[in-house]
């Protein structure tokens, strides 16, 4: 009874009280404010007003007038998904999504069996060195990778090249045969990431309890009966968060990576151009800034979806695993 | 008791010949994904000792071919002041952004991490919302030039990329795991919400801020898009990447347009040289690096 009082006085006051909690907290807490204020001015200027930059998208942007620009409504999409299935957007799209998954997947598998490999290795200086050298590429930028890139595949001198003409083969003109391409640009990606993933999995499969396997050395399983039934069903959860979150991704483009290895190559778009680029170019080459922005629009509102889908279908097959 | 300890003998060997077999798989493998990651490097570096015409003849070799140090030499004294402003503009850009978004990410990462702060799941939504929805690189630098006139700019290298997420994150979680009792006997001794992050929470912190200033650093170092962007036409604002990004590019076209500039300086071979003297500084720092990084991504789960 006193209790069901006490409710009903809450209620009534909740209203001011909340008022005066907030302004309390702020009194009480300013310095948190303070050290609040710049992240939010910053989130806000470079994250939060662009988005409303996606006006962008219904303009047809003129330079000397600006945000005055002639708004022409969807003109611009039109545009781009124009023609079905040989629209530019249908292309863009599917570049982007296709050379996402097989990232996702050869990542995946390639970064955990190193991981998995490099966890039963008992070699401490071999373990290291390996770890070592595979972090190389993570750490030089996508410039020098391009340099790379086009010394192994020129046509001129580049490694593979000679490497062919030593061996009495005929040259081969990579960079003008757009079918390799793809194949390349996913061994960069798969090359340049192995290091920092597999550090990752590493770290999660060091989480294992350790006296799970020695019950199983115990037990007489070998090597490989550890990693089939202790190692990899207990990785499970970990590879699955992480495939969300690059799945959550599946939109955005690796731009850094396409650009500089392809740049503006007009022989090699059609297999290499991604969304990215694609702005990119809008942006820097043609100044078409009301296409370039609502490619970049397309790209968000599609990203956003995905993600809410995904985190939907998680949330409802297990709670804990879902990103929010 | 003989028959058994015969069966175990037998197990053992058994398991020593499994794991052998095991053991030069794996190491096969494993050397095999780490010589492919340093080899690319190594074909660099011969490169840019290489005689250019050697390199023209037969291409580029794992070996330098007729050891040479002309394209370091024909890059110092042709491009040296270039390089060696552009080496400023980088480390400026470097220090600067690392030092200000260190002080900015651990801000917040602390601010959030507090359970007595009441809004801290809506801030943290906040930044979190960044990463699902974004209105895009025009819009943004349509933002950046006209609204807030960094063109012409370092500003507009440095200041997009102080704060992240992810690296706020990273921070608040690795707070998140401070105990909380070294926190409230400083309350008790009268620190303030500044004075326990200032001298109580910044110097726990050595590892993660260690990992996410490697981060901020290395992002800043690597960057050439910032420039591309907004500091084009500002030849002594270039910083090292982007140096090099206008040399592959520019250098080829002058291959094809001027039959001067092709012969008359070893292009191929410069471009390496170039190439190892942007990243050489990455390369000889990344070894003592690496572990703060290991340690750093395995503080845990950066869920928003």
């Amino acid at each position: 009874m006193s209790e069901a009082i006490i409710t009903v006085q809450t209620n009534e006051n909740a209203k001011k009280k909340t008022k005066k909690k907030l302004f309390s907290d702020f009194r009480e807490h300013k310095t948190y404010y303070f050290m609040l204020t710049p992240m939010i001015v910053f989130f806000i200027l470079f994250s939060y007003l662009p988005m409303f930059g996606v006006y962008y998208a219904f303009v047809d942007y003129d330079f000397s007038k600006g945000i005055a620009s002639k708004f022409v409504w969807f003109k611009n999409f039109e545009f781009l998904f124009q023609g079905g299935f040989d629209s530019i957007i249908w292309k863009l799209t599917k570049n982007t999504i296709l050379y996402n998954i097989a990232f996702i997947g050869l990542n995946t598998f390639f970064q955990m069996s190193v991981a998995i490999l490099l966890r039963e290795l008992t070699y401490k200086k071999f373990v290291k060195t390996s770890q070592t050298l595979m972090f190389m590429p993570y750490f030089v930028s996508m410039v020098i990778i391009s340099s790379i890139v086009y010394n192994l595949f020129n046509y001129d001198f580049g490694v593979i090249n000679s490497a062919f003409t030593a061996m009495g083969f005929e040259k081969f003109d990579f960079y003008s045969t757009p079918a390799v391409w793809p194949f390349i640009i996913v061994a960069v990606e798969i090359w340049k990431g192995l290091g920092y993933g597999s550090v990752i999995y590493l770290a999660s499969i060091m989480g294992i309890d350790e006296s799970i396997y020695e019950a199983a050395y115990v037990d007489g399983a070998s090597k490989w009966q550890r990693i089939i039934h202790i190692t990899l069903p207990l990785l499970k959860p970990t590879v699955i968060v992480l495939l969300l979150f690059s799945l959550g991704g599946i939109m955005r483009g690796q731009f850094d990576l396409f650009w500089n290895i392809i740049g503006q190559n007009g022989f090699l778009l059609n297999a290499t151009d991604i969304i990215d680029t694609y702005v990119y170019r809008s942006l820097t080459v043609n100044f078409s800034m009301g296409l370039g922005s609502a490619a970049g629009l397309f790209q968000s509102v599609f990203g956003l979806i995905v993600i809410l889908t995904v985190n939907y279908i998680v949330k409802k097959a297990d709670k804990e695993n879902a990103l929010f | 008791m003989a028959e058994l300890s015969i069966k175990k003998q037998r197990n053992s060997i058994q398991q020593d010949a499994g794991t052998r077999i095991f053991n030069v798989i794996a190491v096969t493998i494993v050397s095999f994904f780490a010589i492919v990651c340093l080899l690319p490097f190594v074909l660099v570096l011969s490169g840019s000792f290489s005689d250019e015409s050697q390199v023209a003849i037969n291409g580029y070799k794992l070996f330098p071919q007729e050891f040479s140090l002309q394209a370091y030499k024909v890059v110092f004294s042709n491009l040296g002041d270039t390089i060696g402003n552009a080496y400023l503009v980088t480390i400026y850009v470097t220090l600067v952004g690392t030092v200000i978004g260190l002080l900015l990410t651990s801000m917040s990462g602390y601010v959030l991490s507090r359970t007595d702060f009441k809004h801290r799941d809506k801030a943290a939504f906040f930044i979190y919302f960044t990463t699902l929805f974004s209105g895009g690189l025009i819009p943004s630098y349509l933002v950046n030039t006209t609204f807030l006139h960094l063109n012409h700019s370092l500003w507009a290298v440095i200041l997009p990329g102080l704060l992240g997420p992810f690296n706020i994150f990273l921070f608040r979680n690795y707070i998140k795991g401070i105990p909380h009792s070294l926190v409230e006997s400083a309350r008790i001794d009268g620190a303030g919400d500044f004075r326990v992050y200032w001298q109580i929470i910044i110097p726990l912190c050595k590892p993660v801020s260690a990992t996410v200033g490697l981060f901020l650093a290395l992002g800043y170092w690597n960057n050439w898009f910032g420039y591309s962007l907004y500091l084009i036409s500002d030849k002594d604002k270039w910083g090292l990447q982007y140096l090099l990004y206008r040399m592959l590019a520019r250098m080829t076209d002058a291959v094809k347009d001027s039959q001067i500039v092709m012969d008359a300086l070893p292009s191929e071979t410069m471009k390496l040289a170039t190439a190892m003297l942007v990243t050489g500084p990455v390369l000889l720092f990344y070894p003592f690096a690496q572990r703060y990084f290991v340690s750093g991504l395995t503080i845990g789960g950066v869920k928003g």
